[in-house]
This record gives structure tokens, sequence and C-alpha cells, in this order.
């Protein structure tokens, strides 16, 4: 094969303006590529909102902004309370609304049909009202009891411990675990051949029915919510204390005041705003226990660790009658109760903020 | 030659697009055989017709909510892919759901809310009556399901003296005891029902308390469950009924010593207390400690023997017993499980095809052999069913509880057929429960079964 043109030499300036134009870092491509994705999205959220902001006024336009969100909160909090309203005045079984018959108070009357209120034995309702004891306690002893560790937790991890990072996310850890997969595992922990048994029959001792006893079920559904739990209301108190001037403690150690001292008259009026944060928080948590005690315990034994929230699902889904209306009843209820014990909190919190 | 990272994934990318894109194309329907072949025959025709359809992605998709005691889901898919592959335009989904939460719950949420499926293996049969579909219009012999499920389809229908054929059992059920023999012949204790067919609860519990002493093991356990202790109950001498038949528990003598037996058994340590005490306000099964080998006497009912079968084998000698005797009789309690077709599905013609398929008589056979299920077709329990084990328990339990539907009490049928026999059986089990775990005596117990059985019925005709 012959040779058919020669190629001609560039002259240096042509040669420049002929080269690709130099490569960027990869990292600067990618940054290119994502400013082109978010201009074209703020072109196209413009597209849709300026005529909105022409129409309505700039003014107006933040309600625009939280519609979505007050869209998904109508759909899925307001509009089944509301449901829930209605369905406390009605009886019988149906689904429908429109199939439910009026029966005005007749479900809050059957809740409320007591000789006395202190003997769940003489209620019409009597499961209802071993459910409200029942979570009364819990709600006391497991907030309680989670405050009071979850303190002490934050203000040893606020020091300079050695390895204080890792100790944080160890307390954090079973906050991220669901709470069924805590449960199970703890069941098989405390269960008649579980881990602790095994333990304790090593070492020659007789075995613990946890879940046999009324009182044992009891403690373990209150321990193993606080240690599912504390580690979010220890980094709440965390950042409570971290938020607390350095200054103040120097000062009052240059009065002479001991450790003690500092933490009675600085820490805890300073961390108050923080712990009516945490115990309206862990109430709320706490009165809505279900999850956890349904696989740890189903309730049991008998009622023992049966608290409201289950019986209102097995008043309204698990009976074989299911009675809607009398669930409805008895949810309203436990949220009235709610608001009132949390308004109390507020109030309190108010005052202490006042003196 | 380097390749840069983003060039790389788009490559990695792009081969994946290609080889799902290349398999698509593999399982893409075939062309349909051209029609109107002369020799073919009309089922042939409409065969064709069904895979033309269905390979024009016009297949109807049936849905079946189940559960399972043992292997039946297995041998239903087994049934249901031959089904398909011979009516190519229906497509059947079986969802496997658990049986307390998913039928007992969540099913009849489902139901009232229109939401249903297209069938459903169902135990309340007459609770959840007002929601089947009634396939006798659809059907192409209804005789033959009158002839072979008659008896059982009065336990479906929404009013009493109801004609409507909405399903059929998919298993007949009795209850009763399984013992452990190894542990009897272990702990050198006879086997008390060898002797006589005429034994009592009171000694069953003292064998098998022997039993228990000599191996470190439990002398019995019960399903946490209204309807298996209502066996014992009535041959105890319980009415559960009053002349009105409106369920009557407060003086119902016979009820009362039953549930004193259970008390003091759970007192005495001679009831395994986690299943009746343990296990919160709801069902619980005692099949686990006896598979374990934890237990002499379990009492439960024959759709165990498919599971014991599978799980225990010939791990050690288990086998069924006939029903303890009392005063009132020596009888367990009817029952069993139907798949019925719901009234919301919007494929009736396609439902009623797949029952005729499933109660073809061979299928029901095959069904009924492989899943060791007391046949509810009148026709093959005649016939005799061939089951598919060589294991000696499974068939010397299944001759034993097939002897025992001869013994069962009519009061047994009476409260199996009762509309709100699982409001009755519920508060039963729960009130006893309560007693059990110290919460209430046996007269505030028995009161409040009352109230809580006025209640629900109450709630029920509101």
């Amino acid at each position: 094969m012959s040779a058919t043109t020669k190629p001609v030499p560039a002259a240096p300036g042509e040669r420049l303006a002929s080269l690709p134009p130099p490569r960027l870092p990869f990292g600067e491509r990618i940054g290119d590529v994502l400013y082109r994705l978010y201009a074209a999205v703020m072109a196209a959220l413009d597209f849709v909102f300026n005529p909105i902001q022409r129409l309505i006024g700039a003014k107006r336009m933040p309600y625009v902004f939280v519609l979505p969100n007050l869209l998904i909160f109508g759909i899925f909090v307001l509009f089944p309370m509301l449901l829930n309203f209605y369905y406390a005045f009605t009886g019988g079984t149906a689904l429908r609304p429109e199939d439910r018959p009026f029966v005005g108070l007749a479900n809050f009357q059957q809740i409320f049909n007591c000789r006395n209120f202190l003997n769940p034995a003489t209620c019409q309702e009597d499961y209802f009202w071993r459910g409200a004891y029942n979570t009364v306690f819990f709600v006391f002893f497991q907030v309680g009891g989670m405050i009071l560790i979850a303190l002490l937790t934050a203000v040893v991890l606020n020091r300079t411990v050695k390895g204080r990072g890792f100790f944080r996310s160890v307390f954090f850890y079973p906050v991220l675990l669901s709470p069924v997969v805590v449960a199970l595992i703890w069941k098989w922990i405390l269960q008649r051949d579980g881990l602790f048994n095994a333990v304790l029959v090593n070492f020659g001792f007789e075995r613990v029915l946890f879940f046999l006893n009324a009182n044992w079920a009891t403690l373990w559904v209150i321990l193993i919510s606080i240690w599912a739990q504390m580690g979010f209301y220890t980094l709440i108190l965390l950042a409570g204390l971290q938020s607390i001037p350095t200054e103040l403690y120097e000062a009052a150690a240059m009065d002479g005041a001991n450790p003690r001292q500092s933490f009675g008259r600085i820490t805890l009026p300073l961390l108050m705003p923080t712990m009516l944060v945490v115990s309206v928080l862990s109430i709320i948590r706490a009165v809505q226990a279900f999850d956890l005690v349904w696989v740890l315990t189903g309730g049991g034994p008998g009622t023992a660790t049966t608290y409201l929230v289950q019986y209102i699902y097995e008043t309204a889904f698990a009976n074989q009658v299911q009675q809607y209306g009398l669930a409805s009843a008895a949810s309203m209820l436990l949220g009235f109760a709610l608001l009132i014990f949390t308004l109390l909190q507020l109030r309190l919190g108010e005052q202490s903020d006042i003196a | 030659m380097r390749i840069s990272p983003l060039w790389r994934t788009v490559a990695v990318v792009a081969a994946i697009i290609l080889v799902l894109t290349s398999c698509t194309a593999l399982v893409a329907p075939a062309q349909p055989a051209p029609a109107g072949a002369t020799d073919a025959t009309a089922t042939e025709v409409a065969a064709e017709a069904a895979t033309a359809e269905a390979a024009a992605g016009n297949a109807v998709t049936l849905r079946i909510t189940w559960y399972d005691d043992g292997n039946e889901g297995t041998i239903l898919r087994d049934l249901l892919d031959r089904f398909e592959a011979a009516n190519p335009d229906i497509k059947v989904i079986v969802d496997t759901v658990p049986y307390a939460q998913g039928i007992l719950e969540s099913l009849p949420l489902q139901l009232e809310a229109g939401q249903g499926p297209d069938l459903a293996r169902v135990t309340q049969l007459g609770d959840l009556a007002k929601h089947y579909l009634d396939m006798r219009p659809l059907l192409s012999n209804p005789d033959y399901w009158d002839t072979n499920f008659g008896p059982f389809l009065t336990w479906m229908q929404s009013e009493a003296g109801g004609k409507a054929i909405p399903g059929f059992m998919t298993q007949l059920t009795v209850t009763g005891p399984f013992i452990n023999r190894t542990l009897f012949d272990q702990a050198g204790v006879a086997v008390p029902s060898d002797a006589s067919d005429q034994v009592t609860w009171e000694e069953w519990a003292d064998a098998t308390r022997k039993v228990a002493e000599a191996t470190g093991t439990f002398a019995m356990v019960m399903d946490r469950s209204g309807h298996r202790l209502a066996g014992p109950a009535v041959s105890e001498g319980a009415k559960y009924f009053n002349a009105d038949g409106y369920p009557a528990m407060v003086g119902d003598e016979g009820f009362k010593k039953m549930a004193q037996l259970m008390i003091d058994w759970h007192a005495d340590g001679t009831m395994m207390p986690e299943v009746w005490i343990g296990s919160g306000g709801s069902y619980a099964a005692g099949n686990e400690p006896f598979i374990n080998g934890q237990v002499a006497l379990y009492m439960s009912g024959s759709w165990q023997i498919g599971q014991f079968a599978d799980k225990i084998g010939d791990a050690f000698d288990w086998e069924a017993v006939p029903n303890p005797c009392g005063p009132g009789g020596c009888t367990g309690m009817p029952g069993g499980a139907a798949l019925v077709a719901i009234n919301t599905t919007q494929h009736p013609q396609e439902v009623t095809r797949l029952m005729e398929y499933l109660t073809q008589e061979d299928v029901m056979a095959e069904f009924y052999a492989r899943t060791l299920f007391i046949p509810g077709h009148l026709g093959l329990a005649a016939k005799g069913i061939d089951f598919d084990t060589e294991l000696p328990q499974a068939k010397q339990s299944l001759a034993m509880f097939s002897s025992q539907v001869n013994k069962l009490e009519p009061l047994a049928y009476d409260l199996q057929a009762y509309k709100y026999n699982t409001v009755l059986f519920n508060a039963n089990r729960d009130r006893l429960g309560q007693v059990l775990a110290g919460e209430l005596t046996l007269d505030e117990a028995i009161a409040k079964m009352q109230e809580d059985i006025d209640a629900g019925i109450a709630a029920a005709q509101q």
C-alpha cells in the first residue's frame, strides 16, 4: 500500500487550539453534574411557584410550602382523630361509619360503669381499668427510673472520661433496635430455658419463671423499656448539660461550692427546660407502650402487663366481636388524660421559668 | 488504559440491563398456536382460547389468604400449579399468613372493609358467613356439593337454614389428646388407655404426673383455647346453653368442674403453666413443648398430625389416645377449616372454576392423603383415604381421631355450629386465664364470662 498524503505540521498556535479542553478532576465533574441537576430542579420549581406567587402574593407563600405536610398530617392524623371521635359515639361491629348506629354516650357509660373504681373486678369494662392502673404504674416507674438513669448517664458522659465517644454510642445503640427485636432477645434470655436461667442453674440456683409471676413480669417490662429507650433521652440531656456555661461552675468553685452544691444549684435548675422536654416525650411514649410488651409478655401473666393501648387494640381488632366504638371511646379518654397531663407539665414548667 | 470509575459504573449498569432484558425476552409468552384445528375438542379449543387470552396479558389473578398447620400450603401450591397449567387464563397467588394475627384478626377487618381476597381459608365459619360468595348459581353440579359437603355447609350459612355453597372443608378436625409413649415407657408407667377406653381426665392426670416426676418433664399441656377446653368440659357434664339455646355459664356445674380441674392442675404443677398463664390474653398452642419431648400428654387435635409427622417423625413414640371420659361422655370437639369464596371478588366465575377443580374427588383425595388431614368430603370419607405416610405414629393417630368422630356428643356439634361460639370460647379462655394468674376467683370469672358473652352478642347484633 502506498502512502497517500503526508500530514502537514500545524503551526504552534493552531496546535493549541485543536487540543481537547483540559479534563476536570472527577470530583468537579460530579459537582458540575449535580449543579446542573440542581439548576434544572430549581427552574422547574420556579416554573410552578412563580405564577402561584404572582397570584396570591409573597406574603401567603409560606402556606403553600406547608401545604404538603399539612395534607399528610390531615389525612393520616387529623382525619383519623375526627373519625375516632365519631366512632366513640357509635355502636355495633360494622366498619363503615355510615353503617354504624349512633349510641350517644353508651360506650363511655360502659367504661365508667363501676361499683368501686379501685377494684377493677367490680367494673363492667374491667379490662379497661386494669389496663389504666397498669399504665399509671408503668408510666410512673418507667419514666421516673428512666429520667434518673438517663440523667446520671448524661452527667457521667459529660465528663472527660476515657473512651467517651465509645460509651455515648454504646448507650445510644439500643435505641436503633426495633422494639420487637429487643423484646425477642430479652424473651430468649428470660424464659424458662433461657440464658438467664441457664446461668442461675449453672451456679446451683433455682430457675425463676419471670413471665409467670406478675411482679417479675412488670419489673422486667419496666427495666427492658428503660434499657431500650434511655439512650435517646441521655443524648438530649447531654446536649442540655453541654449548653450550661462552664464559667458558672468556675465561679461557684471560686465561691467554695462543692460538686454536690454545683449540681443542685447550677446543673439541675439550668437543665430544667431540657428535663421538661424529656419528661413530656417519655411520658407520651410510655403511655403508648405496646409493641415491646406485646411481644415480650403478651400482656400476661393474666392481665399484669396489659396496658391501655393493648386493651384498645384487642377491643377493636383482636376480639372476635370487634367493638370499634368502645375502643374509640377508650382511646379518647387516653388522649384526653394525656392532654391534661401535658398541659399541667407545661404549666409547671412555665412557673419554674418565672420563679 | 485506566477506566474512570464513572464509566466503569455505567458499563456495569448497562451490562445488567442487557442481561435482564434478554431474560425477559426468554420468558416472554410464546405465540399461541393457530386455533381451529379440525381435530380439536371443545375443551382444547377453550384451553387454547384461554392460552391466547393469557398470552395477550389478560390472565385473571386470584388471591387466596391461607394459613398453614403443617405442609398443606406446599401441597396446595402443587395442585394450583397444575390448575394454572390447565387454565392459563387464571393465575393464583397464595398469601400465607399467621393463623392468629392473619386469619383471626386481620382477615375479618379486611372483609368488613370490602378489601378481602378472592378466597380465604378460615376457621370462624359462621362468624364470617355474611362475607361469603354463594357459588350455587355458578356451579356446574351443585348436587355434588350438597351430597359430599352438605353437613358442613350448614356451618357456613349466614342465616339458619340457608342453602348457600360458599366453599368446602380443607380439613375436618377432632380435638383430643396426644401422648408421648416413650416418656411413659421410660417412667415405667402404664398408659391408661391401653387397658380401657373409658379413662377419666383425673386418671390421665394421675398417670402423667407419675411420668413427669420420673422423667423430669411436665405432665400435661393444653392449647390456650376455649374450643380445646370445651371437649373436656362437655365430658365433665358442661351444658353451655340454657333451655332457650342462649349461652349460660353461671350455674353450669359441669363447666365449673372442668375449670376447677384446670385450676388444680396449674396449682400443683400438672399443667405446664407457660401456655395458659404466661401467654397473655390470646390463643397459644402447646405443640412446641410436646415436639421437644417436654410433656407427657398434649390436649390439642387432629390437625397436629402432619406437623408431628414432619417435626417429630419417629424421634419418639407419639400417638393419639381416646378422648377422656366423664359424666357427660367421652367427647372432643368437631371443627375444621374451610376454603371459602369471598363475595367481594371481581372474578366469581374464575373463583368457581378454581373451587370446582380443587373439589374434584381425585384432587381432594391427593390433598387429604398428602396433608394427613381427616377428609371433609363425605364420599372420600366413606371410601377411606390412603394416607401418604409410612410413619406408624401418624397412621395410628389418624385412625384414632377417625374413630373418635362417632363419640362426639350432640352438644359438641351444637357448640361448633353456634354462630357466636368464638365469643363464648374466648370469654371462657380469657377469664379462666385470669383465675389461673390469681386475678379472679372462679365464681367471679364465671360471672365475668357471662357478662362478656352478653356484651359480645349484644354488640354483634347491634
